[in-house]
């Protein structure tokens, strides 16, 4: 081999070392390393000593465990549902050249650049309960029953705060299927109308399977950005009243920052983890797919 | 279709009704979030959300500006998010030609490798990364946060610009090759200036992430000097948990950066958010 073809056999290797090295400290390393932490009494301040299942045996007694996963389970349901099916009417429905189309658009995806620090802020007042907005319009309007302590009732505030999610996600959803439908060949649309389609037809037998590729994308950021959750919750409630608005990942921020149970933190993130994990694999398996395409 | 051919048909007026009535509700938290920042708390306490307002002032405003910090705040958030911005966007396009134009073992698995890392809830790594900061003696300090997330938003960056680069026709940089050019000018005076709308669509989006970002700041940091506009908004709520129009205020103060960002370069976000989905 000469010293030429060599050099470019290595080429690749100089522009990427840089960054892969960032990455495995930053980000490889860490996810490892998390797993390791999750076996170990580690408190934050001395140093960690092996302790083997017994953080998950705790954790899988805790019912705040429960609490905080069944609390994802509903966001997850919510956000595979609301927004997709929210989001996906709206892209059918602006993406035809209806008058104010731009305003639309741009009003249902305005949220999304709101950090959810403010979002969650921002609702709070609208749910507080003695002047917010929603309580004092229901009184306004004579139906008192419905003003309620929506983040201070156990049974309302985990739905109240999932709300919000939902009202910043639509956009996010709605921008994904206007993409996916300007790249539907036209042609394609045409010909099921000339062949005697309706137009729910149409949509239910051609746009809707030629979209799948974008509703894959779409569940699966869904599904993740579920198990994110975390500033609203962290900004409204902070898991309150009694943890039931916790969410898995609230509820490691608490044991590990706030009662130094940073080992028994760890364990929780290794679910976190695992459960993410399957999603993961399942988009990354569709992006080989489209690779193998190439 | 013209508009008077649009409204002709009742089904579709209607329906056009009731998509204007959803959007106005839609934009109602922006509304009252807007008129309760103009108003003083005990003015809404006492008359309540649906009077008419005693006074219109820019207390609140002023309020959160000087004594809640966020004259403080707003400017670490771009000490911290233009760094990061510029360091990732470098990065990611390193690895990104390499990925995109080389052929060598291992370059799936470390594609996948990113796309992987992307995905993750980012809470799995909080406690090692916390860990790191403190012994490598960033915590508390810009530079942690930055690094972290240069490192983090590199799995986005180069997922999206890989894609995008292998759609620069490959005779170009190969007669370039031809022409005795190095792989680093190729990648800095052909790649780089071909990938800018790409880049332009990726620098919009990742701004306005890292700028909005709360758990990192909240983790890494704990001086109030340092802390970003999320985090001291946090602050802010506990400071002044009686009093709802300066908190209102302040986070429409917050939001102003990225509002700007987001009117200006609008079709920028939105490539960038398309971009990394339908690819």
């Amino acid at each position: 081999m000469s010293v030429k073809t060599f050099r470019f056999r290595l080429t690749p290797y100089f522009f990427f070392i840089g960054p892969l090295i960032i990455y495995s400290i930053w980000v490889i390393g860490p996810m490892i390393y998390t797993i390791y932490l999750s076996f170990t009494n580690w408190d934050g301040v001395s140093s960690p000593a092996l302790i083997g299942w017994r953080n998950y045996q705790k954790l899988f007694r805790d019912p705040v465990f429960y609490i905080s996963l069944t609390n994802n389970l509903k966001w997850m349901l919510c956000f595979i549902t609301l927004p997709v099916i929210a989001g996906l009417a709206l892209a059918l429905v602006l993406n035809r050249n209806i008058p104010g189309a731009k305003f639309f658009k741009t009003s249902f995806y305005s949220p999304m650049v709101l950090s959810l620090v403010v979002c969650g802020l921002i609702w709070s007042w609208m749910y507080h309960p003695a002047k917010g907005l929603i309580n004092e319009t229901f009184r306004a309007i004579n139906l008192d029953m419905l003003a309620k302590g929506w983040l201070s009732d156990h049974r309302l505030v985990m739905w109240a705060i999932i709300a919000v999610g939902v009202w910043r996600q639509v956009g996010y959803v709605m921008v994904l299927y206007l993409a996916g439908l300007q790249g539907i060949d036209p042609t394609l649309v045409d010909a099921s109308k000339v062949d005697g389609c309706n137009q729910w037809q149409t949509i239910r037998h051609v746009i809707l399977p030629l979209l799948s590729p974008v509703t894959v994308v779409v569940v699966v950021i869904s599904i993740i950005d579920s198990l994110r959750a975390f500033d609203l919750v962290s900004v409204m409630t902070r898991g309150g009243p009694y943890y039931s608005s916790s969410v898995l990942a609230n509820f490691m921020y608490i044991e590990a920052f706030n009662n130094y149970k940073m080992g028994y933190g760890a364990a929780i993130s290794a679910i976190l983890f695992l459960l993410s994990a399957i999603f993961i694999f399942i988009y990354l398996w569709r992006v080989l797919q489209t690779e193998l395409e190439y | 279709m013209s508009a008077r051919r649009f409204f002709r048909s009742p089904w579709r007026t209607a329906g056009y009704i009731l998509l204007v009535i959803v959007t106005l509700l839609w934009l109602v938290p922006f509304g009252q979030a807007i008129l309760t920042s103009f108003r003083s708390y005990d003015d809404i306490m006492i008359r309540g959300f649906f009077s008419w307002p005693r006074t219109i002032s820019l207390n609140s405003y002023r309020e959160a500006w000087i004594r809640g910090g966020l004259s403080r705040y707003l400017p670490n958030s771009f000490i911290i998010t233009i760094p990061s911005l510029v360091l990732t966007l470098l990065f990611s396009s390193l690895s990104a030609y390499a990925l995109a134009r080389f052929r060598f073992p291992g370059n799936r698995a470390l594609y996948f490798l990113y796309v992987g890392g992307t995905m993750l809830p980012f809470q799995v790594l909080m406690l090692p990364v916390f860990r790191l900061t403190n012994a490598l003696g960033l915590y508390d300090t810009y530079w942690g946060l930055i690094a972290f997330h240069t490192a983090f938003q590199l799995g986005f960056c180069t997922f999206l610009l890989r894609n995008y680069m292998r759609t620069v026709p490959g005779e170009i940089l190969e007669a370039a090759r031809m022409d005795g050019c190095s792989e680093f000018r190729i990648w800095w005076q052909i790649m780089m200036p071909l990938t800018l709308p790409a880049l332009a669509a990726l620098a919009t989006l990742e701004f306005t992430w890292i700028f909005n970002d709360y758990l990192w700041a909240i983790i890494l940091l704990r001086s109030d000097q340092l802390k970003p506009v999320t985090a001291g908004l946090a602050t802010l709520q506990g400071q002044y948990v009686t009093d709802w129009t300066v908190i209102v205020a302040g986070a429409l103060i917050a939001t102003v950066p990225t509002v700007i960002v987001f009117l200006f370069l609008q079709r920028y976000f939105i490539e960038g958010l398309t971009l990394g989905a339908t690819k």
